[in-house]
């Protein structure tokens, strides 16, 4: 008996220990990975800028102009976990990420990690940029570094037990954070890829577009289907082809309003919407269109 | 027998009353506002996109209809047209009524500002275009909803 009761405590300890292990060291990128990148292209940095809607959350909400190039931070995203406030990522070395390598960036985007080795929460959409190239995660670093410094400083998040624990990120992450593609395309034209490409990754539109289950986990078989708005109130439309909303506009029709904001029947862009319109907007009419086309190819929801 | 006419009277006044209250109610006043501005948009849109040739007097006729239609706007939006009537207006409207009423405004002399320059060729006629419908977007982000 007193044989099986040292069995089951082992085997305990030895469960305990691998929770911790799990939950202390959350895995970075191998270095390795990272070398033979050709230098950064600020041109390029600029683009994946505005595909990632980078400023959308970390502009301050009421700038316009240039002054969204200023990343003071900000916009705080009211879940049902807390509020979410997005942090300064200026190149300002005491507030912002001034002091971040390109291996430290990129450990953000593309595993939830931050400078110190600690988990970031999914309201940064690594669920989405763990899918951008490494080639346009140092283009974008080095294009953020050339902005404007600010002093803000960042606000802590505002979150309800347990998940203010970061240490919990870690099995979220076991349990949803996947780094394959929500959409397996077979023989799919160029266009569609670039789309795929632009969607699934640095424009994160399943990060609101695709339902999400209690604990905040994609419903990847409902990709793009729509749901509750997963901050803030109201419902984000269906954007597959099967959608009431946009399912019979064209891809051209879906270029033309994300590059000029009005609907087919000059109807306009509202709500979360316009925020990320605005960003979108500055990509080049071949990448709108190639959106357009990829969401033209998924299957209907 | 002759009360059931009278029933029949009264209800037939009562639907038409109805009706036209329903017509006239300001939810359904303000989306017609809202239908003529994006019809207006849609003339210039289709001018922009090369879809129509340029036409001064559509171009002229559409803006002042934005410019009409955006001073009448604010003006259907009473405490008590909250609901109803398929209305997307958020309640932040109300609690920011000047702010709300300012950028209708800014759409309206923005859109005479343009009749007094008019737009001269399609290109000018896109850019004119940007310049309204910022107003169209930084106004929908904030005060409607979608449901």
């Amino acid at each position: 008996m007193k044989r099986i009761t040292i069995g089951v405590l082992i085997v305990a300890a030895l469960f305990m220990g691998a929770a911790f292990i799990v939950a202390f060291t959350p895995p970075k990128l191998d270095p390795d990975d990272l070398h033979n990148i050709a230098d950064a292209n600020l041109q390029n940095g600029e683009k994946v800028f505005w595909s990632g809607g980078c400023a959308g959350c970390h502009a301050a909400p009421d700038a316009t102009g240039d002054e969204r190039l200023v990343l003071s931070g900000g916009l705080g995203l009211d879940s049902h976990y807390g509020i979410f406030h997005a942090p300064n990522i200026s190149p300002d070395k005491d507030h912002g990420i001034g002091d971040w390598t390109f291996y430290d960036f990129a450990n953000a985007l593309k595993k939830g990690i931050g400078r110190h080795g600690e988990n970031l929460y999914p309201s940064l959409p690594y669920t989405s940029y763990v899918r951008m190239k490494n080639q346009d995660i140092k283009d974008l670093h080095a294009f953020i570094m050339t902005l404007p410094e600010s002093s803000t400083p960042s606000k802590p998040h505002d979150i309800t037990f347990p998940f203010n624990l970061r240490q919990s990120v870690s099995f979220w992450k076991l349990l949803y954070f996947d780094d394959g593609s929500p959409m397996q395309l077979t023989n799919a034209a160029p266009d569609v890829l670039r789309g795929q490409y632009l969607v699934e990754g640095p424009g994160h539109c399943g990060e609101c577009h695709t339902p999400r289950n209690f604990f905040g986990g994609l419903k990847y078989d409902h990709w793009l289907a729509g749901g509750p708005n997963p901050e803030g109130g109201g419902i984000v439309p269906d954007i597959t082809p099967g959608s009431s909303a946009i399912g019979d506009w064209t891809a051209s029709e879906i270029a033309d309003y994300l590059e000029t904001g009005f609907t087919p029947d000059y109807d306009t862009v509202g709500g979360d919407m316009v925020e990320v319109q605005k960003n979108i907007s500055h990509l080049s009419r071949a990448d709108l269109e190639a959106i357009g086309a990829y969401l033209k190819a998924i299957p209907a929801q | 027998m002759k009360n059931s006419y009278l029933i029949a009277g009264a209800l037939a006044l009562c639907l038409a009353a109805g009706s036209v209250l329903a017509q006239d109610a300001p939810q359904m006043l303000r989306q017609d506002d809202m239908k003529a501005i994006g019809q207006a948009m849609g003339q210039l849109g289709a001018i922009a996109k090369g879809q129509k040739d340029y036409d001064p007097v559509v171009v002229e006729g559409a803006l002042s209809s934005i410019a009409d239609h955006a001073r009448d706007f604010p003006t259907h939006f009473p405490p008590d047209s909250k609901s109803g009537n398929g209305t997307e207006a958020s309640p932040a409207i109300w609690e920011n009524m000047d702010d709300f009423t300012g950028r209708a405004d800014k759409l309206a002399a923005d859109a005479t500002a343009l009749l007094a320059d008019l737009p001269a060729d399609q290109a000018a006629v896109g850019k004119a275009m940007q310049t309204l419908g910022a107003n169209c977007g930084a106004c929908h982000e904030i005060y409607r909803v979608k449901n």
